[in-house]
């Protein structure tokens, strides 16, 4: 499966078929600090996703300044 | 569906709207934030805290104007100004737009260089100041800023650190109006970082994700992410934390709320000294001489005691 990361914006590909909240563990990030957007709605860690899923792993710490 | 772990529950997108709204309109209530017929000016960044905010408080029928403060910040303070503007336009919201290079001669990156200031510290100086003076002379009531839950623990948690008393008197979510500081307000202390995002998504706005370039090295990140830590094994302690310091701690603390402001002698600003810290800051990027020695970096933390950031923000972040 495809997952966006951002700050900086990169893209991993990872396996799925398997709870979103283990490939956030095996990325070394933790759950609550990211919003996860699968096909424009969010998901949560206990949503399994599957190999030819794309989702974006959206940081919930961001902007501030301007 | 959005899972929050403090409160063991998990809401579907229109009771999660519900649930966050309502913790807002509880915030406000509870501290006399604001009343409908007061005139309220909202600092606003593009970030998902100050657009989730505007997006309830015009939703509620406040009378609120965003004021956007162009910090000269690249792209970075493209994107945020576009996102403000786009967001304002679609609901046709009043906005105000002030470059800091134009009204006062310098932008943050230049003073980050310059200055004995961090770039953090003379960002967050600027904004205070800027906001309390177009509130003053706009006759606006209230500043209302994006300040959520993490930011106060996180705050609260440097202030502890180091037993900066006055700041932990003053981490207020309300800061009544005095000599010449405009009433000040937090109504989204309540709610995590995780919820106001969430929020901001599911309400489609599209507001500025990126970090700011600036920031890396922030000394308050360091504590967000120490929070964090304690948060995973234990859910809640964040709220535990500082909901618990507003209803217990507080007011142990308001004997150390001792600041007394009179007007800069050179803009009439609040200060406790002659000069404010923001024209302070102001003179030594510029090259300009003002009539007193400059301060230690302690009375500059110090001064700005209603900001109740750690001095180390103001001293180490973001260099």
């Amino acid at each position: 499966m495809k997952v966006r990361l951002r700050n900086p914006d990169r893209e991993v590909r990872v396996d799925g078929d398997r709870p979103i909240s283990v490939v956030l563990d095996e990325l070394g990030i933790a759950v609550d600090t990211v919003l996860v957007i699968r096909a424009g709605e969010l998901i949560t860690r206990d949503t399994r996703v599957g190999d030819g899923d794309e989702v974006e792993v959206r940081p919930v710490i961001s902007g501030g300044a301007g | 569906m959005i899972e929050i772990r403090r409160h063991h529950a998990a809401f579907c997108a229109e009771h999660f709207l519900a649930m966050f709204t309502g913790q807002v309109e509880r915030a406000i209530r509870r501290f006399e934030m604001m009343r409908p017929s007061d005139r309220v000016l909202l600092a606003v960044s593009g970030g998902k805290d100050s657009l989730a905010l505007w997006d309830v408080l015009l939703g509620s029928g406040y009378d609120v104007s965003g004021l956007y403060l162009g910090l000269g910040i690249g792209t970075y303070s493209d994107r945020s100004l576009a996102a403000t503007e786009t967001f304002a336009r679609a609901r046709g919201a009043d906005l105000i737009t002030i470059d800091l290079e134009r009204a006062h001669g310098f932008d943050v990156p230049t003073a980050g260089r310059r200055g004995s200031r961090s770039t953090c510290a003379v960002c967050g100086l600027s904004k205070r100041y800027v906001f309390n003076r177009a509130a003053l002379e706009g006759g606006f009531d209230v500043v209302a800023t994006g300040h959520n839950l993490d930011d106060e623990a996180a705050t609260l948690l440097g202030n502890t650190l180091r037993w900066q008393t006055e700041a932990i008197a003053r981490q207020s979510p309300v800061l009544p109006p005095r000599d010449g500081m405009v009433k000040k307000v937090k109504p989204l202390h309540r709610l995590s970082e995780l919820e106001t995002a969430a929020y901001a998504f599911l309400r489609g706005i599209d507001y500025v994700v990126e970090e700011c370039p600036l920031v890396a090295g922030n000394t308050q990140l360091r504590y967000k992410e120490a929070l964090d830590a304690i948060e995973r094994s234990s859910p809640g302690a964040k709220a535990q934390f500082y909901l618990g310091y507003l209803d217990r701690g507080m007011a142990l603390f308001a004997s150390q709320d001792r600041a007394e402001l009179r007007p800069c002698e050179r803009c009439g600003q609040p200060t406790t000294g002659r000069f404010c810290a923001f024209c302070r800051a102001r003179a030594q990027v510029l090259g300009e001489r003002l009539d007193g020695p400059e301060p230690g970096p302690r009375a500059v933390a110090e001064e700005l005691a209603d900001e109740v950031l750690p001095v180390e923000i103001y001293e180490g972040a973001g260099r």
